[in-house]
């Protein structure tokens, strides 16, 4: 599991789906507001393509190319966007978490709070990204 | 029989809910115990789950041929509480494997008696 | 509008957040942060307090969104009397465990402030919320935190840690039965609509098991007898300044929620009389009173003592709820603030003693009174007060419980709250025997110690002075916030 397995099918194919898995996580965060998905589950398939390059290339190589500090990073600027996304309407007159009150120009009440989802969304996505990769990182790595 | 027609699934809910509390309590390995807790769990996520379906309608996603009407769709509710449900198991399993990690390296081993046994041995 | 209620959660959250990325850069950063958010969140709920008590309660729209579709946050005397104390004994110990965690666990101090913010931002969070759903998230946050944070210490922590997990997760999910049951019966999770339209399902077996389900998950939770099995391994092998922050408000929280249950949720009309509920909570109580005396009789591990009498004393607050009249729920209350109190007083001094010393042992503490004097002093206080002399406070949480057993005619409770006080008395004289009054043995070779820092000793001594001061004035704590908070509690007519 930390070195490289030499396997070419497993190399070949995991880096063959790996794209793929991407665009679905992101296709699956977009449609959470309205369908079924959300920022929750996209995340979780988005560290799964991660977890699926680590496993098959092994972890020096995936290392060099998305560190266990990019994937704590990535989770803190998840929560600034959830957190900004709340704190901001406050500073705009609204409560907490009142995406109406968000300062977005040209869009009706009723617009920006259905868009005020999809912010929140990517937000949380990008936490559970970042945390679930550290966790794998932390539970199965060698420095740990 | 129609009690037990109408209500099969609370009734595989009550079964997985006794099968997740005989694996917590009953095992000595303390990684089945884990499992017997995520199996409990999911008992409670079925439980949610059936509470939410109405007989004679379909999935909340938006249908431009049913419209707006409310009474058409299942109640989308539960399934958003089981999601957090769900986000908050995994944080709780995240935990538990980290600390049977740090266990298992101080103890040398994952099961109760000898760990207790261990304990003694060291104190 | 005001946003206090939603801001006190919020400055803990965020505190829990930056202290990570700004602790890594430099260590001694997580512990000005975590100062910075805890005294903005007790300037926030003391200036809630402050705001209720003359203005009434205060109801926060998360979102815009209006209740029953939307989550309340609501800061009534119940809740912004319990934000004040957590947030206070928060605060406190947070300012003792800067030496206590660099001496114990210097390797882990940045990411132990984190869950500590993040284990207080939980416990706040179950206290001003008014949405059943909500309250199980900030429960399992701030359970999450307090595994992690128990597992800290060395040698048996981690174990004692899962096993607590374990029980404290079958509590949650127990807890979210209960929600889902009564969600399906009544289609509503917000706090005051349940309430609304409880009385017509009082007869109902759905209500009914969603009644016994949230009260066994609060009873884990708050180590109730029988279901306390958790609690002494925990609290003996953490870190000093984990227990001292943990023992005094995280099972009072959950207390907390049960009398919320008994108050908004389910009404009295309900868990008193239609359920036996509330008596079988007093027995239990009761049975857990005299079981934490004796068992903390017996033990040389001074944590593991307090650990034992922390189960006694929840027992007295179980007596209280268990009574449900208004004498017995203020006593309870302020048992609540008292324990509070006393307890991290009692491991603040029990931390120092490890910090001076390293010693854990009460046949080891031998001469401490005349080596570590002002701490000795704060411990003789709160010594009084948990046996129960005026003028400390704890006698007067004990009248109060004395009170309601005896109007409700319930001479065994009495009974039990008397000679419990005298078992206090006879572990906690043993204590004071060795410090004050023996002189080294073979057991316990003279050693150097003194008074801890100042960072340290001074929490301690405002924690014992508070207890004397509590005691003075806990007739204007009652009248002012504890008489609003019971009235629900007066049945019709009297």
């Amino acid at each position: 599991m930390r070195e490289r397995l030499e396997n070419p099918v497993v190399e070949g194919v995991s880096k063959f789906l790996v794209p793929f898995m991407q665009i679905f996580a992101l296709y699956v965060i977009t449609h959470g507001h309205y369908g079924p998905g959300g920022g929750f589950q996209g995340g979780v398939i988005l560290a799964a393509s991660m977890m699926l390059l680590r496993l098959s290339l092994g972890e020096e190589y995936e290392h060099r190319r998305f560190s266990p500090t990019a994937a704590t990073f990535v989770a803190a600027v998840g929560i600034l966007i959830y957190a900004l996304a709340g704190l901001v309407p406050m500073a705009f007159g609204g409560r907490f978490l009142d995406y109406a009150y968000l300062p977005i120009p040209g869009l009706s009440s009723a617009e920006l709070r259905y868009h005020g989802i999809l912010i929140v969304e990517s937000g949380v996505g990008l936490v559970v990204w970042g945390t679930l990769v550290t966790l794998f990182d932390h539970l199965l790595g060698s420095e740990a | 029989m129609s009690a037990l027609a109408g209500n099969y699934t609370y009734y595989i809910t009550a079964f997985l809910l006794a099968i997740g509390l005989y694996g917590m309590i009953g095992k000595k390995n303390l990684l089945k115990k884990l499992i017997g807790m995520n199996i409990f769990q999911t008992a409670i996520f079925l439980f949610f789950i059936h509470g939410a379906v109405k007989p004679g309608t379909t999935v909340p996603v938006l249908d431009s041929r049913i419209g707006m009407d409310a009474a058409a769709y299942i109640n989308p509710l539960p399934h958003v509480l089981i999601l957090t449900a769900i986000v908050v198991s995994v944080a709780t399993t995240g935990v538990a494997l980290a600390l049977l990690i740090t266990i298992y390296r101080r103890y040398g081993s994952l099961e109760e008696t000898t760990i207790l046994e261990r304990m003694k041995q060291s104190s | 509008m005001s946003h206090l209620p939603v801001l006190i959660p919020i400055t803990l959250l965020l505190s829990a957040f930056l202290i990570p990325l700004a602790g890594y850069v430099k260590r001694d950063f997580a512990f000005a942060i975590a100062s910075v958010g805890a005294f903005l969140a007790f300037a926030f709920s003391l200036a809630g307090l402050l705001m209720v008590l003359s203005q009434g309660e205060i109801r926060y729209h998360l979102g815009g969104w209006a209740p029953p579709i939307g989550i309340e946050y609501v800061l009534d005397a119940l809740s912004a009397f319990m934000a004040a104390v957590v947030t206070l004994i928060g605060l406190v110990v947070l300012i003792y465990s800067r030496r206590s965690v660099l001496h114990e666990v210097p390797l882990r101090v940045v990411p132990l402030y984190a869950l500590a913010m993040l284990l207080l931002a939980g416990l706040v969070g179950i206290i001003v919320t008014g949405d059943l759903f909500n309250l199980f998230v900030f429960l399992e946050i701030s359970s999450l935190s307090a595994y992690a944070l128990m597992a800290i210490g060395d040698d048996r922590a981690p174990v004692a840690s899962f096993r607590y997990l374990i029980l404290g997760s079958i509590a949650g999910s127990f807890y979210v039965l209960g929600v889902g049951f009564l969600y399906f019966s009544t289609g509503s999770l917000n706090m005051a609509d349940v309430a609304q339209r409880l009385p017509a399902l009082y007869q109902s077996r759905a209500v009914a098991a969603a009644a016994i389900f949230i009260f066994i998950a609060l009873g884990l939770k708050m180590a109730l007898f029988p279901l306390h099995l958790w609690l002494p391994d925990v609290y003996t092998y953490a870190p000093s300044a984990v227990t001292a922050l943990i023992a005094p408000i995280m099972t009072k929280v959950s207390a907390y929620v049960l009398i919320r249950m008994l108050l908004t949720v389910f009404q009295p009309a309900y868990l008193r009389d239609l359920l036996p509920m509330t008596s079988i909570i007093g027995w239990l109580a009761a049975a857990g009173v005299l079981y934490g005396s004796v068992m903390a009789i017996a033990q040389n591990d001074f944590r593991r003592m307090l650990a034992y009498s922390s189960i006694s004393q929840i027992g007295y607050i179980g007596i209280g709820i268990g009574l449900a009249n208004p004498l017995g729920l203020i006593g309870a209350l302020l048992h609540i603030l008292n324990h509070a109190f006393m307890k991290a007083c009692l491991f603040l001094v029990a931390g120092s003693i490890r910090f001076r010393t390293g010693r854990w042992k009460v046949s080891s503490f031998a001469g401490l009174g005349r080596k570590m004097p002002w701490t000795m002093a704060a411990f003789t206080v709160s010594a009084l007060s948990m046996v129960g002399i005026p003028p400390a406070a704890g006698f007067f949480s004990k009248w109060y419980l004395l009170l309601g057993s005896i109007d409700a005619g319930n001479w065994f409770l009495v009974a039990v709250i008397l000679a419990s006080s005298l078992l206090t008395a006879v572990y906690f004289i043993r204590v004071l025997e060795q410090i004050y009054a023996s002189h080294a043995n073979e057991e316990s070779a003279p050693m150097k110690a003194s008074d801890p820092p100042p960072s340290m000793l001074l929490p301690t001594l405002l924690l014992g002075a508070g207890l004397l001061i509590l005691g003075l004035f806990n007739s204007a704590i009652v009248t002012h916030i504890l008489n609003i908070v019971v009235l629900p509690l007066h049945r019709p007519g009297s």
